[in-house]
Parts: structure tokens; C-alpha cells; sequence
């Protein structure tokens, strides 16, 4: 490694701010005032609703952080790049907010498959990143070891294929289910299999098990199959583009199970597609509900900022915003490793869905809600609570 | 549900599916009579239509019929202005040149409308009371029928058009041997011009049925269908209209057939299993005639 001498040498040759913290004792210590933050985010393309979402309540976490006098006497600068919803224009964007706008962390993307093209790139230059809502345990755990510099601030795809069995085989005392999934996502893949051993686990039969392509238009055929298997539930993990059409034609067809979902349905575009009557009968987990007593406070200050409410992934988003604020309070430092250590070791933090502590797999605990659909409206039906 | 049921409920899904094929189909297969192109900004061109539609139906608040005819008069004329200042300066370009442009244009009308609509998927309003109606263990419902009643309607005036009218006769005639039906007294490119229109005004009617039947439409939602429909019209024997309608309907119901009672993960694959198929057996289609090309 690089002494401290070499690197101030080396920072004043190169003229670069990223690892500013370090060499500001020689000399460097243009806008040390300001501590700048890598916003990657879907803000346009498939899933721009979660991403532009998530954003806003990153922003309305770090402009709180500002109004109360910054972080270490130092402001938080948000530097904004668009994934256009694309694996490798979110790794395109990471590189040029690490090597152009030298951010100190990156936060988002909002969907596993973009933070994984760009992790790989936050990893060989040492910078922490945190993912708001990206939930496949592949984002930190990569063939059984865990990437140092990843982090997440919502709870993992494991846990919401085993909180969804539990409710199917519990609360609707399913015994049968079928299974469908987005083949083209490894979001959607992860909790297939994971639904699948817990649903199994728990004396249940999976009859089928079938899969679509992201942006398909047409689900008739498969789902027609789906019925002859008349099963008591059928699981869809994926989003909401896809989720709506496939409840509509579902119901088209005369499928009249409950079907389950997860985190990915959480969105008004489900209802605009699906329409509020096939929604009836449909139940997915989710990390936050408005109707939760928790989290009050969190959107009063929403509203009061944006004139709306927040759905579940500006909560994530303001989460991820609280948790890293914390860090750099703690590590005392804008230097990303740091601020790294420093997550590594968030321990019983209110964030604005409840607290959270970081386990070593990089993963928060955190507890699951599940969700009811009724006449378009989202209706809290359980909160879940994982043990630590 | 027994296998008999299941079988017809699967044709009853792919001959909708199919039908919007085969409306894309019916372009590709008209333009490639005419000049020989295969034009690749044909599943675009259907992308477009899906918004003249859209904007018509949420800003102008017409029902479903007028906007679909405006969608289909606009995209026809957004059609032949293409040909004008795309292909025409090409006509008597090598192939490849027009079908390296035709790339280029289905790049151009993606990105394009990409700047203007933004490439977040939009809803399409539900401009149709959607009844399901049961046939003893079948449903069908109103959106299909809709579909099958106005591709039935569009092919048997498109099939009065080639076959009865004059500017059909002059289609064919361009079609059959350019030079000679100029000799003749046929302004071609007037005929070209008019075949652009009406190709992408059935394009139109497709894209504007699909928003209907699916409810979402984006920039991006041309490039599939696009394919298929190259499929349908190479299966059905590429330059041969009937061709291009049985070509679409038989793709659609393979697809229903393999999602079905194969593996839902097959069904594109089936799909270009069929092209390479076609292409290495009977290379003219199941309507054409094995003909060797002049040199």
C-alpha cells in the first residue's frame, strides 16, 4: 500500500479530490467544506419509479442532515447520475461519478441487477456503496464472501421468499402453489427458489413452475397452464410492469387464487395496469407500510418537502440516507474506508422504517410488513420481525 | 381443466396474439414485394401508431374507432415520408444500403420518441368495457374480440384493395417487374409511396390494439413484435399477403401451443427455431413457389 507521504505526493501531482480526507494535511483543501455523495439512480427507463423514489428520499435525508448543521461541520453534496434502468449504463454511470465527480460513497441503484454491474467498479476503487432496496443476497455475499465495500439498507430476497411462505402456508393454509417467474431477472429468480424451499420446508407442493421475459406483453398462454394446475396460491415475484399485466390477464382467465408477490409490486402502476378489482385477492411483503404507527414522523416531513406521500422506496431511500450519515459521523472522516468500517459497524439505528443493525454479511436486520390489496388500496395485514 | 379445453383456450390466446402479428406481418411482406426491402423500422413504426393512439385517446378523449383511424392516417403518412427521404434517394442503391438505413431508422424512431415520450412505460386508458364471456369452460373476452373483428375487417379491405382497384392492380404490377409497369404508364414511385402508407397504417392498427389489449406501451415495445412478424412473414413466404396473415396466426398459436404444453422459457426460442427452419427447408415460405432468382 501507498504511504501517506507518497499519496499526498501523488494527490498534489494528480490534482485529484477523491481521497481529499487523506491529503488534506498537505495543502488540499478546495471545497473541504463539502463531502460529495454518488446519487446512481434509475431516474428514467422500466423501473424510473423506483429509482426518481428513491432519490427523493435519499435527498430528503441528506437536506435534514444539512439544515441541522451538516456532518462533521461539513455540508453533504449530492451528485445525481441516470442508470436509464440498464445494467451497464449504471455501471458507466458509477465510473464517471468515482473518476469525473470524485464521491466519497455511492448510493443506489435501486435494482439488484444494476448494483451488481456496478460493484465490481465501487470495489477496485474503494468506495463504499450502499443499495437501498436491492434485495438479492448476491449484492454483498459473492460465492460465499462477502464483498467489502457493498452494503445494503433493506433486508434480503430470503427473507421475503420465507416471510411470504410462512403467510401462504400460515395465514391463507395453502397447501398447493405455483410459482412464476421473470427468468430475465435474478431478483425474481432468487425468490422462486427460496418461496420453493420454504413453501416445501413447510409440508407444501409446488405443482409448477413457470417463467416469463421482462417486457413480454402477452402471459395467456402460461397462465392458462398455470390454471389446470388449480393451485391454492400462485407466487409471482417480480415488478410492477410486468405484475399488473399478468394479475389483469390472470383474472381474464378466470384464476381467482390469491396470488403473492413481493417488495417489486409496491408501486400505484400495479392498479393503473391491473386494474383495482383483479387486485382484490392479492397479498405481497413489503419493508414499510403507511399505516404503521413507526414511521409518522418520516412521512410529515415527506409531505411537507415533496407535497405527496412516499411510497415504500423513498422510505428505503431515507434510510439509506440516515444509515449513511451515521457512518460518516462516526468514522469522523469523509475518507471512504473509513466510512466504510464505519457501516460495517451501524448497530441499533433509528431509521425511518425502525432500527436496524448491520450483521455481517452486510445485510440489515430489519423487519418485513405484508400487504393486502383491497379495492386498489394497500392494506397492512401483518408486521413481521425476523430474529436477530 | 382437460387437455381438450386447455388445447382450445391456448388457440383462442394465440389467435389473438397471432392477429397482431400478422397486422405487422402484412407491412413487411407488402414493402418487401414492392421494393424488395425487408424494413426493419416496421415493429418501430407499430410503436408509433401504439401513441398516436395513446395521445388521441387521453388528450383528445376520442373513443377507441376514431383513434385508431387517426393513428393509422397519421403513421401512413409518417409512413411515406419516411420512404420519401429515407429510401427513395437509395432506390437504385445496392440492397444492403437500404437495409443498413432501414437500421438506422428504427434507431432513429426509437431514440426519438424515447426524447419526447420519455421511456417510462405509460398506461393505456381503458377505452373499452371489457366483458369476458363464457363459452361453456372458455372465456374470450370483449379486447379479443375486438382484436379478430378489426384484423378480419382490415384484411378483407386490404385483399379488395391489392385485388379489385386500380391502385391494386398497379401494386401488383410494380410488384411482378418496376420497369415494365412504368413503361406502362404507372408512376412507381407514387405506387411505392402509397404501399409505405398503407403498411404502416396496418402497423398502427396493431400497435394501437395491442396498447388495448396489453395496457402499456413504451419506446421500446416495437423491437419484438418487429421480429416476430419477420418471422410470420418469412413462414407465411415473404412477398405473398395471404402469406403474411396465415404466417401470423400460426406463429401466435405455436407460441400459446409451446408456452403451454412445453416450457413457458421455450416459447421465443420456438419462435426462431421456426425462422432458421423455414429458412433452411423452404426458404420461399408456405405460400411461395420455388423460384430461382434472376441474376
Amino acid at each position: 500500500m501507498f504511504s501517506k507521504r507518497s499519496l499526498c505526493i501523488a494527490g498534489v501531482l494528480v490534482g485529484t479530490v477523491m481521497l481529499g480526507g487523506v491529503f488534506s494535511g498537505c495543502g488540499d483543501d478546495t471545497k473541504s467544506n463539502e463531502i460529495k455523495i454518488g446519487a446512481n439512480f434509475e431516474l428514467t427507463g422500466n423501473v424510473a419509479n423506483y429509482g426518481s423514489a428513491t432519490f427523493d428520499g435519499l435527498q430528503l435525508a441528506i437536506d435534514e442532515a444539512n439544515e441541522a448543521g451538516g456532518v462533521n461541520g461539513k455540508k453533504i453534496v449530492l451528485v445525481k447520475a441516470d442508470s436509464k434502468s440498464e445494467a451497464s449504463e449504471a455501471a458507466n454511470a458509477a465510473t464517471k461519478l468515482i473518476s469525473d465527480d470524485k464521491v466519497k460513497v455511492l448510493v443506489g441503484p435501486a435494482t439488484t441487477a444494476s448494483v451488481l454491474a456496478e460493484s465490481q467498479i465501487a470495489t477496485d476503487n474503494k468506495v463504499p456503496v450502499i443499495a437501498p432496496c436491492a434485495t438479492s443476497p448476491k449484492v454483498t455475499v459473492d460465492n460465499g464472501a462477502v464483498k467489502p465495500f457493498i452494503f445494503r439498507s433493506c433486508f434480503i430476497d430470503p427473507l421475503q421468499g420465507d416471510v411470504m411462505a410462512t403467510f401462504a402456508t400460515k395465514t391463507l393454509n395453502a397447501k398447493t402453489a405455483v410459482i412464476y417467474i421473470d427468468s430475465s431477472s435474478d431478483y425474481s429468480k432468487s425468490l422462486g427458489q427460496v418461496f420453493k424451499e420454504k413453501f416445501e420446508a413447510a409440508g407444501g407442493k409446488v405443482l409448477m413452475e413457470e417463467a416469463f421475459l421482462q417486457k413480454d406483453q402477452d402471459f395467456k398462454a402460461t397462465l392458462t397452464k398455470l390454471k389446470t394446475a388449480n393451485a391454492d396460491v400462485i407466487f409471482v415475484p417480480a415488478y410492477y410492469e410486468e405484475v399488473g399485466k399478468i394479475v389483469k390477464q390472470a383474472r381474464e382467465l378466470g384464476i381467482m387464487q390469491p396470488i403473492l408477490g413481493t417488495d417489486g409490486w409496491d408501486d400505484t402502476k400495479v392498479v393503473d395496469i391491473a386494474g383495482a378489482a383483479a387486485l382484490n385477492n392479492t397479498f405481497f411483503s413489503s419493508h414499510y407500510s403507511d399505516q404503521d404507527k413507526d414511521v409518522q414522523s418520516f412521512i410529515d416531513a415527506f409531505k411537507k418537502k415533496y407535497d405527496h406521500a412516499p411510497n415504500v422506496f423513498a422510505a428505503l431511500g431515507y434510510d439509506a440516507g440516515k444509515m449513511l450519515i451515521d457512518a460518516i459521523k462516526r468514522a469522523g472522516s469523509d475518507d471512504p474506508e473509513k466510512i466504510q468500517k464505519a457501516i460495517e459497524e451501524t448497530k441499533d439505528l433509528q431509521v425511518g422504517t425502525g432500527k436496524i443493525t448491520m450483521d455481517k454479511d452486510h445485510n440489515p436486520i430489519k423487519s418485513a410488513v405484508i400487504l393486502e390489496m383491497k379495492d386498489g388500496v394497500k392494506v397492512l395485514k401483518e408486521k413481521i420481525t425476523p430474529q436477530a | 381443466m382437460d387437455f381438450m379445453q386447455q388445447l382450445v383456450q391456448q388457440l383462442i390466446n394465440g389467435i389473438s396474439l397471432g392477429s397482431i402479428y400478422a397486422l405487422i406481418a402484412l407491412g413487411y411482406t407488402m414493402i418487401y414485394g414492392i421494393i424488395k426491402l425487408i424494413n426493419f423500422a416496421h415493429g418501430d413504426i407499430y410503436m408509433v401508431g401504439a401513441y398516436i393512439g395513446y395521445f388521441s385517446i387521453t388528450m383528445a378523449h376520442l373513443s377507441i374507432v376514431p383513434s385508431l383511424i387517426i393513428s393509422m392516417v397519421v403513421t401512413g403518412l409518417l409512413g411515406m415520408l419516411i420512404e420519401r427521404l429515407a429510401y427513395k434517394p437509395l432506390r437504385h442503391a445496392p440492397r444492403i444500403s437500404v437495409l443498413i438505413t432501414a437500421i438506422g431508422v428504427s434507431f432513429f424512431l426509437e431514440y426519438t420518441s424515447m426524447y419526447f415520450v420519455s421511456p417510462t412505460p405509460r398506461t393505456f386508458p381503458a377505452v373499452f368495457d371489457n366483458i369476458a364471456y363464457h363459452f361453456g369452460p372458455f372465456i374470450i373476452n370483449g379486447q379479443q374480440m375486438l382484436i379478430f373483428g378489426i384484423t378480419f375487417i382490415l384484411m378483407v379491405a386490404l385483399t379488395y384493395i391489392v385485388q379489385r382497384t386500380k391502385i391494386g392492380k398497379a401494386m401488383r404490377a410494380v410488384s411482378f417487374d418496376t420497369e415494365t409497369a412504368q413503361l406502362m404508364g404507372i408512376d412507381a414511385n407514387r405506387i411505392i409511396s402509397i404501399t409505405f402508407g398503407i403498411g404502416s397504417a396496418l402497423a398502427a392498427a396493431g400497435g394501437v390494439l395491442v396498447g388495448v389489449y396489453y395496457n402499456s406501451i413504451d419506446p421500446l415495445m416495437g423491437i419484438m413484435p418487429g421480429l416476430k412478424a419477420f418471422v410470420a412473414a418469412v413462414l407465411g413466404g415473404i412477398g405473398i399477403l395471404p402469406g403474411a396473415m396465415v404466417g401470423g396466426l400460426i406463429l401466435g398459436v405455436i407460441e400459446a401451443l409451446v408456452s403451454g404444453f412445453v416450457s413457458s422459457t421455450f416459447r421465443d426460442a420456438a419462435a426462431f427455431a421456426i425462422l432458421i427452419l423455414v429458412l433452411l427447408f423452404k426458404p420461399s415460405g408456405i405460400f411461395g413457389k420455388n423460384t430461382r432468382e434472376k441474376v
